[in-house]
C-alpha cells in the first residue's frame, strides 16, 4: 500500500524513508482457522427467524434467558460498594473457600487440614487450562485420557442451538490439553446402541491404560451425552483407579444443575475422596449460577498436607501470572456474596433446583409426548440421561429433516439441549421427532 | 446421579470381589479413610493418589519464589509503623491514599445493574463487539485509515497481561521470526509472558542511568544488530518502570529504523491518557506507526486509565496489511484464546463500552482521567521541589521529566533498604517509586528519606 497522504506526522521525513512494506503482509500466509462449529451455526441460525428454535444455554419456560434473582441481589449489593482493585494472583480467597465447601463438603476434613491447593480460575475452561499447564510443567511425561464422544468425530456442518456461542466442552477439552502440549488419548464412554454408558468398555480402558494415567472425569451431567454412571459404577471406577494409580481430574460444570441438589451432584467426587484419591477438580459457576459471561470458576488439587498445598498453589499462580496476572473480580464477588450469605445461598439453592426441576420435567414431558404419539421406539434414555443435554440417538439425516422441515436446530449428532425445551414447544418437538424417526 | 439400570447390549459384570467389598462396606462401621481393599481384607496397595499414604504425584514440587513486586506490599502490610508509605503499589491512590473508582465507572455500573434486560450469557470468543471496535478507535483514532480499511483484528483479552500473552502466542505460532526484543529494563512480567508464548526473549538498551533518561544510541544500535523481521516490544507511553519516554523525534528515528529492517512493533499501552492527561497525545507513538501503513500488534489495558484493575479489561489489536488478512488473523486469534479462557469476562468490558459509546460519559471520563494524571504530575513537582528545598545532592530533574505512574529514582538497592528500615518507605529494590502512592502528607517524609539515604550512603 503506497504511503498514504493522510500520514499527518513528520510528513517530510516520512517521504524520504521508504514506506513500510507496501507488499505482502507478514501474516499473508495465515490460514483461516477451521470454522468453529458453533459460530458457523450461529449465522445459519440467525438467518432463520422461526420462533421454534431450540436453544443451548438455559432458558426458562418462556424460552428466555435467565438471570437468577440471587445474582441480581448480589449485584445490587456490590454496585457502588466494592472497589475494583486487583485480586491476588490466586483470586478471591472468599470465593475459593466457598467453592471448596461446595465441592468437598461443608465439613470436609481436607478443608480443616488446609490440604487443598486452590485458585480462582476463568470458569471451567480456565480451570482445566491451568491444570493442563500445571500437569505439563510438573509431570511432563504424563498424558490425559478424555472421554468420548468428542466433537472432532462429527461432521463440521453443525447446526447449533444457541444464539450465543456456547463453548462446547469436548472440543474445548481436547484443545485445552493440546495447547498445553499434554499428549491425550480417549477412553470409551458412550454406548450408542443403548444411548447409555458403555461401562465394560470404560472399565476396560481404565485397566488397559498405563499405570498413573490422568483421567478427565465429568463429575455429573456428562456433556454432551447426559449419561452418568450410577453410584455403584462410580465406586467401581474409584476402585479400579486405585488399583491402577490413576489421577482423577474432575470437571464439575453442573453441580446443582443436574439433580437439583449440589450435594447429590458431588457424589462421585465424595466417593473418590472417601476412597483416598487425591483428586483435582475444575468447578464452574457458568450454568449453576447463570454466570456464563462472568467466567467464574475454581481449580483445586488435594495435596498430602498443608505445606504441599501452599507449594502447589504458588506454582499454579506462577502459571496464571503470565497468562492474565490475576483473575476477574466481578464474578468472584457475585459468587462469594451469594454463598457466604445464608439467605442468598438458600435462594440460590432454590433457584438452581428450579432450573434442574424444569429440565427434568421437560425430559419427562418429551418422553411422554413421544410415547403417546405412538412411537414404537424406546425413549427411555431421555429420562435416564441427566443435565442440560439429551443424546437422542437420531441420525444426521433425521436431524437435517428436523431443521429443514420443522425449523428445529440441534447438532447433527442428535444432541438436544433440554434447556431450550419449554411447555410451549415440547409437543411440537415431540411431533417433529416422531415424524422423522417413525418407520415409513 | 443417574439411577442404576441395566443397559441392554452393554455387557457389564462387576467382579465378585467388588460386589463383596461393597457389601462389606455396608456392614462394617463406616470410616472416611476405609478403602474397599481394606474392607475385603486384601493387601492395601500403596498408590500415589492415596491420601492415607501421603504420596501425591506432586510431592516433589517446590514452592515458587515470591513475586518481587508483590513482596513489597507483603512487607509493607507487616510493618506496624503508623507512618509507613507504600510506593510499590501499581494502582492509583487518591490524595487521601485511597483506591479510586471513577464516578463515570460507578455510573456505568449502576446502569448495568438497573437494566433488567441485561443477561450474563457468554460473550463471543472474541469478546464484546462494541468494546472491541471502540477500543481500536480509542488507541488508533476514529479516523485511522487502518480502521476505515477494516485492517484491524481486535479481540478482547484479560487486561494488558492477557493481550500480551495472546499476541505472543499468536506470533509464536504464525510469525516467521520468533525473537522478541524487550527494553532494558521493562515490566517484570514481560519476560515470562513471551517466553511461555514460545518466543526467544532478548533485550535492547533503553535506560541510561547516567542521565536517567533514554539511551537512544544504545536503543538504535541494538535494534540495528537485531535480525531482520524481529519483533520489538515498545511501551506506547509512560514506560514502566522508568517513566522515560522517547520524544516524537526520537520515536520517528525508531520507526524509520524498524521499518527499514521490517521489524514488527508490538506496543504495550497500559497508560493511554494516564501519562499526559490527553488520550490522543499518549497514542501518538502508536499512530505514527499505523500512519506509515505498516503492521503492528497493540496490547491495550483499561486497568489504570479507567481504574478497572481487577475486572481485567483489555484488548489485543493487530493491524494487518489488508482486510482479508485481518479476517484470517482474527480467526487464528480465536484458536489461541478459546483453549485458555473460552471467552472473556463480560462485566468490565460492558462498563468500558457503556462509557466509550456515550459522548457525555466519555467526556466525563476524560475529565476524571486528566485529574488523575494531573495529580501525579503535581506530586512529581512537589517531590522535586522538596528535594531542592533540602539541597539534596544530585540532579533530580528526572523526577519531573519522567512521565506516568512510576519514577526511576536512581536510588541503589542499599539506599532503598535503608529507606525501608529507617523511614518505613517501601519501594521495589530497583528504586522504582509509584507516584500514585504519594500525597501532600507523605511527600516530605519521602524527601527526608531520600535526602538521608543519599547523604549517608553513597
Amino acid at each position: 500500500m503506497a504511503l498514504s497522504s493522510r500520514a499527518s506526522i513528520g510528513r517530510q521525513r516520512l517521504a524520504v524513508v521508504p514506506a513500510a512494506r507496501a507488499m505482502a503482509s507478514w501474516f499473508g500466509h495465515v490460514e483461516p482457522a477451521a470454522k468453529d462449529p458453533i459460530l458457523g451455526v450461529t449465522e445459519a441460525f440467525l438467518a432463520d427467524p422461526s420462533p421454534d428454535k431450540v436453544n443451548g444455554a438455559y432458558r426458562d419456560d418462556n424460552g428466555r434467558p435467565v438471570v437468577l434473582e440471587c445474582v441480581r441481589e448480589a449485584e445490587r449489593r456490590i454496585a457502588g460498594n466494592a472497589n475494583m482493585e486487583y485480586l491476588p494472583m490466586g483470586g478471591s480467597m472468599k470465593m475459593i473457600e466457598e467453592s471448596l465447601k461446595l465441592a468437598y463438603g461443608e465439613d470436609s476434613e481436607f478443608l480443616k487440614d488446609k490440604r487443598i491447593a486452590a485458585v480462582q480460575a476463568l470458569s471451567g475452561t480456565g480451570a482445566c487450562r491451568l491444570f493442563a499447564d500445571f500437569q505439563k510443567r510438573f509431570l511432563p511425561d504424563s498424558q490425559i485420557y478424555i472421554p468420548t464422544p468428542t466433537w472432532s468425530k462429527f461432521p463440521s456442518s453443525f447446526l447449533h442451538l444457541s444464539v450465543i456461542a456456547n463453548p462446547m466442552f469436548f472440543l474445548s477439552h481436547h484443545n485445552i490439553w493440546r495447547d498445553a502440549r499434554v499428549p491425550q488419548r480417549t477412553f470409551t464412554y458412550y454406548h450408542p446402541e443403548s444411548r447409555g454408558l458403555d461401562f465394560a468398555g470404560l472399565m476396560n480402558d481404565i485397566q488397559n491404560a498405563q499405570d498413573g494415567s490422568f483421567f478427565l472425569l465429568h463429575a455429573c451431567a456428562h456433556n454432551p451425552t447426559g449419561v452418568d454412571p450410577s453410584e455403584e459404577q462410580w465406586r467401581e471406577r474409584s476402585f479400579q483407579f486405585k488399583a491402577k494409580k490413576h489421577f482423577p481430574f474432575f470437571d464439575m460444570a453442573y453441580q446443582g444443575f443436574a439433580s437439583g441438589d449440589p450435594e447429590r451432584d458431588a457424589k462421585a467426587i465424595r466417593i473418590f475422596l472417601e476412597d483416598g484419591h487425591q483428586i483435582g477438580c475444575a468447578q464452574s459457576y457458568a450454568k449453576n449460577m447463570g454466570l456464563y459471561g462472568q467466567r467464574a470458576g475454581c481449580l483445586s488439587i488435594l495435596c498430602d498436607d498443608e505445606m504441599q498445598a501452599v507449594a502447589v498453589k504458588s506454582q499454579l499462580q506462577q502459571i496464571a501470572r503470565p497468562m492474565y496476572s490475576n483473575p476477574p473480580l466481578h464474578g468472584a464477588l457475585i459468587v462469594s456474596t451469594i454463598l457466604s450469605d445464608p439467605e442468598l445461598k438458600n435462594l440460590w439453592l432454590k433457584e438452581v433446583k428450579g432450573m434442574a426441576d424444569r429440565i427434568i420435567g421437560m425430559r419427562k414431558a418429551l418422553k411422554e409426548n413421544l410415547e403417546s404419539l405412538g412411537s414404537s421406539l424406546s425413549w427411555e434414555h431421555i429420562t435416564n440421561q441427566i443435565g442440560m443435554f439429551c443424546h437422542s440417538g437420531m441420525t444426521p439425516e433425521q436431524v437435517d429433516r428436523l431443521t429443514n422441515e420443522f425449523h428445529i436446530y440441534m447438532t447433527r449428532n442428535g444432541r438436544i439441549s433440554m434447556a431450550g425445551v419449554t411447555s410451549g414447544n415440547v409437543a411440537y418437538l415431540a411431533n417433529a421427532i416422531h415424524e422423522v424417526t417413525k418407520a415409513n | 446421579m443417574a439411577p442404576s439400570h441395566v443397559q441392554p447390549g452393554a455387557p457389564q459384570e462387576p467382579s465378585a470381589d467388588r460386589r463383596l467389598s461393597t457389601l462389606v462396606r455396608h456392614l462394617l462401621p463406616s470410616s472416611p479413610r476405609r478403602t474397599a481393599a481394606e474392607d475385603s481384607s486384601a493387601t492395601l496397595e500403596s498408590s500415589p493418589t492415596m491420601a492415607s499414604q501421603g504420596c501425591s504425584v506432586f510431592a516433589g514440587l517446590a514452592q515458587a519464589p515470591e513475586d518481587p513486586i508483590l513482596g513489597v506490599t507483603v512487607a509493607f502490610n507487616k510493618d506496624p509503623s503508623p507512618n509507613k508509605v507504600n510506593l510499590g503499589v501499581g494502582a492509583y491512590r487518591t490524595e487521601e491514599g485511597k483506591p479510586l473508582v471513577l464516578n463515570v465507572v460507578r455510573r456505568a455500573e449502576q446502569m448495568l445493574v438497573n437494566d433488567p434486560t441485561r443477561y450474563k450469557e457468554y460473550l463471543p470468543i472474541t469478546g464484546l463487539a462494541d468494546f472491541n471496535k471502540l477500543s481500536a478507535k480509542l488507541i488508533f483514532g476514529a479516523d485511522s485509515p487502518a480502521i476505515q480499511e477494516n485492517r484491524v483484528a481486535t479481540v478482547q483479552c484479560l487486561s494488558g497481561t492477557g493481550s500480551l500473552r495472546v499476541g505472543g502466542e499468536f506470533l509464536g505460532r504464525h510469525y516467521h521470526e520468533r525473537t522478541i526484543y524487550i527494553p532494558q529494563p521493562t515490566w517484570g512480567n514481560h519476560v515470562k509472558v513471551f517466553a511461555l508464548s514460545g518466543l526467544t526473549v532478548k533485550t535492547y538498551r533503553y535506560y541510561d542511568p547516567a542521565t536517567r533518561g533514554l539511551d537512544l544510541k544504545g536503543f538504535l544500535e541494538d535494534l540495528s544488530s537485531a535480525p531482520t523481521g524481529a519483533i520489538v516490544l515498545l511501551h506506547a507511553c509512560a514506560h514502566n518502570p522508568t517513566g522515560v519516554d522517547p520524544t516524537i523525534d526520537e520515536w520517528e528515528q525508531i520507526r524509520q529504523l524498524m521499518r527499514s529492517k521490517s521489524m514488527l512493533p508490538f506496543f504495550d499501552s497500559a497508560y493511554q491518557g494516564f501519562a499526559s492527561g490527553n488520550l490522543d497525545k499518549d497514542a501518538q507513538s502508536v499512530r505514527m506507526f499505523v500512519a506509515d501503513g505498516g503492521e503492528l500488534l497493540m496490547a491495550q489495558s483499561y486497568a489504570k486509565n479507567m481504574g478497572l484493575y481487577g475486572e481485567r479489561v483489555g484488548a489485543l489489536s493487530i493491524v494487518c496489511g489488508s482486510a482479508d488478512v485481518a479476517g484470517r488473523v482474527e480467526s487464528q486469534l480465536k484458536l489461541v484464546t478459546r483453549p485458555m479462557i473460552s471467552s472473556p469476562p463480560l462485566h468490565g468490558a460492558s462498563i468500558v463500552a457503556t462509557i466509550l459509546k456515550d459522548s457525555e460519559m466519555y467526556h466525563e471520563w476524560t475529565v476524571e482521567l486528566k485529574a488523575m494524571a494531573d495529580r501525579i504530575i503535581s506530586m512529581r513537582q512537589q517531590l522535586f521541589d522538596a528535594l531542592k528545598a533540602r539541597g539534596t545532592p544530585g540532579d533530580w530533574s528526572h523526577i519531573i521529566k519522567q512521565i506516568g505512574m512510576f519514577t526511576f529514582t536512581g536510588l541503589t538497592s542499599e539506599q532503598v533498604a535503608f529507606m525501608r528500615q529507617e523511614y518505613h518507605i517501601y519501594m521495589t529494590s530497583d528504586g522504582r517509586i509509584s507516584m500514585a502512592g504519594l500525597n501532600a502528607k507523605n511527600v516530605n517524609q519521602l524527601a527526608d528519606a531520600i535526602h538521608a539515604a543519599v547523604t549517608q550512603l553513597k
